[in-house]
C-alpha cells in the first residue's frame, strides 16, 4: 500500500514542472516523515516543510521564562509534559532547576497533577499547559475537576494556541510559500474537517487530512499532488476514521467552558489575533500567572537561534549558524532541537545535521 | 542569555564548568551518559582497560584463561513490574554482562540498600527472584553486603551486583574484531522491558499483556559460543539506550558502517501500541533479555538455527549488517524503503505532547 501510494505522489511530480512545497503543521507529522524515512522517499520536485506544528516550539520565549521563575519557588510543584522539561530559558531549563532542588515533575495526564495537588494541600501544584486543540480539552477538564474538589492550590500556566490562526498568519504574511497543507490529524479529531475549509476557499490552498502512520502520510501527500497536477482546490479528509466534519463536541463544549480566544504571542510568528486560548474571567483564580503575580513574559530569543524561522519554514536548519555545531540535542539552545517533535531535532537525528548520504528534500536543501 | 554550558558545546570537559550538576539524563545510558564518563570519569581513573568501557573488564589470568568482572548498580521503579523485578534484574544483568564478554560466569556479589520503613515481606519477596534468577542461571551469590539509609534518603531498596568469570585465552571477543560483511543477529522482540516499567510507572491503570524481557542468557550464549565460538567476532546485551544506542556504538567503536533492516527487527504488535502510547520509539528502548551477535556472515544461519533450539532465543534473525564504509555511521532501511540514522539516544526518556 505505501509502495502504491508513493507511486502516485511520483506520478503526479512528474507531471508538475515546478517544484512543489507543501505544509505539515503536526509535530508527529514532522517526527513520522523523518523516523520512517519518508523524505528520502520523495520526488525531487516535492517538499514537505514542517510548519508551525510543535508545541513546545512555538511557545513563546517569555512564557518558558515565566515557568522556569515559578519552578524557583520553593513553595511550588510545577508539573509538566516532558517535552518541556530541557527548553532553555533566560535563567536554566526546567530540568536544570530540577537538578538544582526545585520540586518539577513530569506526567503523562494533567489529572496526576491534580491528583498530586489534592493528596498535597501544602503544595502549590501549577501544570504547564502547553499545546494545541489537542491538549486544551485536557487542561479545561483537569480545571473543572480542580472546582468541583474545591482545589484552592492548584492552578495552570496556559499557553494553549489554535492551529488554524496560525495558518491564516503564516499565508498572510507572505514570507513562505506554500502550495497546499497537511493537515494535522490530532487536532482535526478535536476540531474536525470543516474549519480549514477558510484555507480552500479564501486563500486557494489544497488542504488534506491525514493520520501519522507511513501509509497514510505518503496517501495524503498524493492526494495533495494530484490537486496541483489537476489544478483542484479542494478540502480532503483522508483520516475519516478518527476525524470527522464537525469533530468532537464534547471537547469543543470544554474548550468553550472555560477559556476564550485572546491575542497570543507565538515563536517566530510574534502576536496572532484570536489564536491563543485564555481561561474566561470565571476561572481565573486558576489562572497561575495571576496567582503568582509572574513577571510579564519578556520577548526575545536565544541569541543567533533561528528556531522561529525554521517552524514557520522559511529557514531550514542547516542554515542555522548555531545548528549541529553548538546547538545539539545534548546541548540543546532553542526548542526545535528540544523536543522531540521539533524540527532542527529531527533533522539532526535521523539525518546527522545533513551529513547523511541520502539526498533530502526538505526546504532549501535543493535551491 | 544562554547558559555559559550551552555556549561551550558539545565538548568533553563540559560537565567541569562552574555550575553544571548531574541531571537524571546523565544516567540514561545514552549519549549524556557518555559525555559524563569521558568529562568526568575517565580523566580521573583512565586506563587501558577501562577506557574501553566495554560491559565486563577482561583481565590477565593464567596460560589458558582472563578473568572477566563487572558490576552494575539497579535503581529501577517501580522495583515489581510484569515479567519480573529488581531481585531478577540484578541478576540477570550482570551475568549478561559476563557473558557477553564471553566469560562463563563463576559467582556474584550483591549488595544492598535498603531505605528505613521497607517491609521485610518486600525484601523477602526480591531475595526470592534473586535465589531463582541466580538458580536459573547456575550462578550462585557467593558474598554480599547490607545498608540501611534514612527513611527519604533512597526509594525504597537498590541493589548492586558484580560477578566475575573466566575466558578462554582464545576467545577473542572486541570490537576490533567486527568486519566488514558481518551480520548482526539479535535474539528476539525488543523493547519489552523499558515499555513494561514505563507503563507500570506512568500508567499504571492500563493493563496490558506485555512483560519484561529480563532473563540471564548465559546458557543461551554458552551453546552459541560452543559450537560457532570462531565465528563470533562481537556480543554486547541490548540494555538501556535500546537496539539504537547499541548499534550506534557498534558502527562508532568498529568504524563501520551499519545497517539495520526494520523489516526485520522483531517488534511484538503489544510492544509497538505501548511505544505509539508513550510516544517512545522501541528501538531506543530498554531491554533485559536481549543480546546482540555480531557474526561471521557464513555462519549467521546456522547460529540463528542454535539459537532459535533455545527458550530465549526462539524469534532469533539477522537484523543488518556491516559495510564497507569506513563511516562509523549506523542507518535503517525503514518499513517503506527509505532510510535514515540511528543515532544513540540523548538520554532520560522524556514522552511528547500529544
Amino acid at each position: 500500500m505505501v509502495t502504491e501510494a508513493l507511486k502516485r505522489l511520483r506520478e503526479a511530480a512528474a507531471a508538475i514542472d515546478r517544484p512543489v512545497k507543501f505544509m505539515e503543521v503536526c509535530g508527529t507529522h514532522t517526527m513520522s516523515a523523518f523516523r520512517t524515512g519518508l523524505h528520502s522517499l520523495m520526488p525531487d520536485n516535492v517538499q514537505l516543510l514542517s510548519g508551525p506544528g510543535c508545541p513546545v516550539c512555538v511557545t513563546a520565549q517569555g512564557d518558558i521564562d515565566q515557568l522556569i521563575e515559578l519552578a524557583a519557588d520553593r513553595d511550588v510543584t510545577v508539573c509538566t509534559y516532558g517535552d518541556m522539561m530541557r527548553v532553555p530559558g533566560q535563567r536554566g531549563s526546567l530540568a536544570a532547576a530540577r537538578a538544582e532542588g526545585a520540586d518539577v515533575r513530569v506526567v503523562y495526564s494533567i489529572m496526576d497533577a491534580v491528583r498530586y495537588a489534592a493528596e498535597h494541600h501544602g503544595r502549590q501544584v501549577v501544570f504547564a499547559a502547553v499545546g494545541f486543540e489537542t491538549t486544551a480539552p485536557s487542561t479545561a477538564a483537569a480545571v473543572l475537576e480542580a472546582e468541583r474538589q474545591n482545589l484552592d492550590n492548584f492552578s495552570v500556566l496556559a499557553t494553549h494556541k489554535r492551529v488554524l490562526p496560525a495558518m491564516k498568519a503564516l499565508l498572510e504574511s507572505g514570507k513562505v510559500e506554500v502550495d497546499g497543507f497537511l493537515c494535522p490529524g490530532h487536532v482535526s479529531v478535536i476540531i474536525g474537517s470543516e474549519p480549514y475549509r477558510m484555507i480552500v476557499d479564501d486563500y486557494h490552498k489544497p488542504c488534506v487530512i491525514g493520520g501519522f502512520e507511513d501509509v497514510l502520510m505518503a496517501v495524503a501527500l498524493a492526494a495533495l499532488t494530484e490537486q496541483i497536477r489537476d489544478g483542484a482546490t479542494a478540502l480532503v479528509n483522508l483520516y475519516p476514521q478518527a476525524v470527522t466534519r464537525r469533530g468532537n463536541i464534547v471537547a469543543q463544549r470544554l474548550i468553550e467552558t472555560i477559556y476564550e480566544p485572546a491575542d497570543t504571542r507565538w515563536r517566530g510568528l510574534g502576536v496572532i489575533p484570536q489564536s491563543g486560548l485564555v481561561l474566561k474571567p470565571s476561572y481565573q483564580t486558576f489562572d497561575a500567572a495571576r496567582r503568582f503575580e509572574l513577571s510579564t513574559p519578556e520577548d526575545h530569543d536565544p541569541r543567533g537561534c533561528l528556531c522561529g524561522q525554521v517552524i514557520t519554514g522559511r529557514k531550514t536548519p542547516h542554515e542555522c549558524k548555531l545548528f549541529a555545531r553548538v546547538c545539539t540535542p545534548i546541548h540543546p539552545i532553542g526548542p526545535c532541537m528540544v523536543s522531540s517533535e521539533g524540527t532542527c531535532q529531527a533533522w539532526f537525528k535521523y539525518n546527522r545535521g545533513g551529513l547523511h548520504p541520502t539526498p533530502l528534500t526538505t526546504g532549501a536543501t535543493r535551491q | 542569555m544562554i547558559r555559559d554550558d550551552h555556549q561551550a558545546g558539545p565538548t568533553l570537559t563540559s560537565p567541569r564548568s562552574n555550575g553544571a550538576r548531574i541531571s537524571l539524563a546523565h544516567g540514561g545510558g545514552g549519549q549524556l551518559t557518555d559525555e559524563l564518563i569521558g568529562g568526568l570519569v575517565l580523566p580521573r581513573l583512565g586506563n587501558g582497560l577501562l577506557n574501553e568501557l566495554l560491559d565486563s573488564a577482561v583481565l590477565p589470568l593464567d596460560a589458558q584463561h582472563r578473568l572477566a568482572l563487572t558490576i552494575d548498580a539497579y535503581v529501577v521503579t517501580p522495583w515489581r513490574f510484569a515479567g519480573g523485578d529488581i531481585g531478577r534484574l540484578a541478576v540477570s544483568g550482570t551475568v549478561n554482562d559476563l557473558s557477553v564478554a564471553g566469560a562463563k560466569p563463576l559467582g556474584l556479589a550483591l549488595s544492598m540498600i535498603l531505605a528505613e520503613g521497607l517491609p521485610q515481606r518486600d525484601l523477602d519477596v526480591v531475595l526470592a527472584s534473586v535465589a531463582q534468577a541466580s538458580s536459573e542461571a547456575g550462578v550462585p551469590v557467593v558474598t554480599g553486603d547490607t545498608k540501611v539509609v534514612g527513611h527519604g534518603q533512597a526509594d525504597g531498596i537498590y541493589l548492586i551486583t558484580a560477578g566475575v568469570g573466566v575466558v578462554p585465552t582464545d576467545r577473542r571477543l572486541h570490537p576490533d574484531s567486527i568486519k566488514a560483511g558481518d551480520a548482526l543477529i539479535i535474539n528476539g522482540p525488543i523493547g519489552e522491558h523499558g515499555l513494561t516499567v514505563m507503563l507500570a510507572r506512568e500508567m499504571p491503570e492500563i493493563d496490558s499483556v506485555l512483560r519484561s524481557d529480563v532473563a540471564p542468557l548465559n546458557h543461551l550464549i554458552n551453546r552459541v559460543m560452543t559450537r560457532h565460538g570462531g565465528g563470533v567476532h562481537f556480543m554486547r546485551d541490548a540494555t538501556r539506550s535500546g537496539l539504537a544506542g547499541l548499534a550506534a556504538d557498534l558502527a562508532k567503536q568498529s568504524g563501520r558502517h551499519i545497517t539495520l533492516d526494520e523489516a526485520v527487527i522483531p517488534v511484538r504488535p503489544e510492544a509497538r501500541h505501548a511505544a505509539d502510547m508513550l510516544g517512545l520509539d522501541p528501538l531506543e528502548v530498554a531491554n533485559e533479555g536481549k543480546v546482540v551477535i555480531v557474526a561471521d556472515r557464513n555462519q549467521a544461519d546456522q547460529i540463528v538455527a542454535t539459537m532459535r533450539e533455545h527458550e530465549l532465543g526462539k524469534q532469533a534473525c539477522v537484523i543488518g549488517w556491516v559495510g564497507d564504509d569506513g563511516d562509523g555511521i549506523c542507518e535503517l532501511n525503514t518499513l517503506i524503503g527509505g532510510r535514515r540514522i540511528i543515532q544513540k539516544p540523548y538520554g532520560e526518556q522524556l514522552p511528547r505532547i500529544c
